[in-house]
């Protein structure tokens, strides 16, 4: 992964190698924040997932968004500011 | 323990209720503090608002007191109950509401 690949695609890059999800699609959501807090020019700063990965079965909410934020550790290191999550076992 | 991991430890277990959030509960400066704010008004719930964009060290602290990089964070008896997210999900399903009894928060009897 270059520092050139977008936030995006990051993302989905690290939620399919680390939970080998039955469905994933990660919307930037950055236009619906224009001007807010963390906010920046060329977006990717705001996103939200949706995964559906075995992975999580049995795991609290908690833990679910706990392992999903692990995965994604560098992404936020890289400005990605909010992530909205929609998780759960096929 | 820092001082600043001390004062959220404190703020944690001192208030039954408590949310780490960008703004105050008046004026929301984030829509997913907002949400959470909704959410408890309309349950009724006391809860202490505590603004992280205040306080830097606060803002920086409270992703590593529990280990979750994102704010709004919502705590219930010491306890961290989740973000926006994980909230409004409880929410729907009715799960926040009886969680907030078992732990003897009363909330308004809703239909």
């Amino acid at each position: 992964m270059t520092q050139d690949a977008t936030i995006k695609s990051l993302i989905e890059t690290r939620l399919n190698d680390a939970f080998a999800p039955q469905a994933l699609s990660v919307i930037d959501e950055s236009h619906h924040h224009h001007g807010h807090a963390g906010w920046r020019e060329g977006g990717e700063t705001h996103f939200r997932v949706k995964v559906t990965a075995e992975a999580f079965r049995g795991l609290s909410r908690v833990d679910t968004h706990r392992r999903i934020n692990a995965a994604l550790a560098d992404a936020f290191d890289r400005g990605l500011h909010a992530l909205a999550i929609e998780a759960k076992a096929p | 323990m820092t001082d600043v991991n001390a004062a959220i430890d404190a703020e944690v277990k001192g208030n039954d209720v408590v949310l780490f959030m960008k703004g105050t509960p008046q004026f929301p400066m984030c829509g997913f503090s907002g949400q959470v704010v909704q959410i408890l008004d309309y349950l009724g719930v006391p809860y202490k608002g505590i603004n992280v964009l205040d306080d830097m060290g606060i803002r920086e602290g409270i992703k590593a007191y529990s280990n979750w990089p994102t704010i709004p964070q919502l705590y219930v008896k010491g306890e961290f109950v989740g973000g926006c997210d994980i909230t409004r999900e409880m929410f729907q399903s009715g799960e926040l509401q009886t969680f907030l009894v078992d732990k003897g928060i009363a909330v308004k009897q809703s239909a």
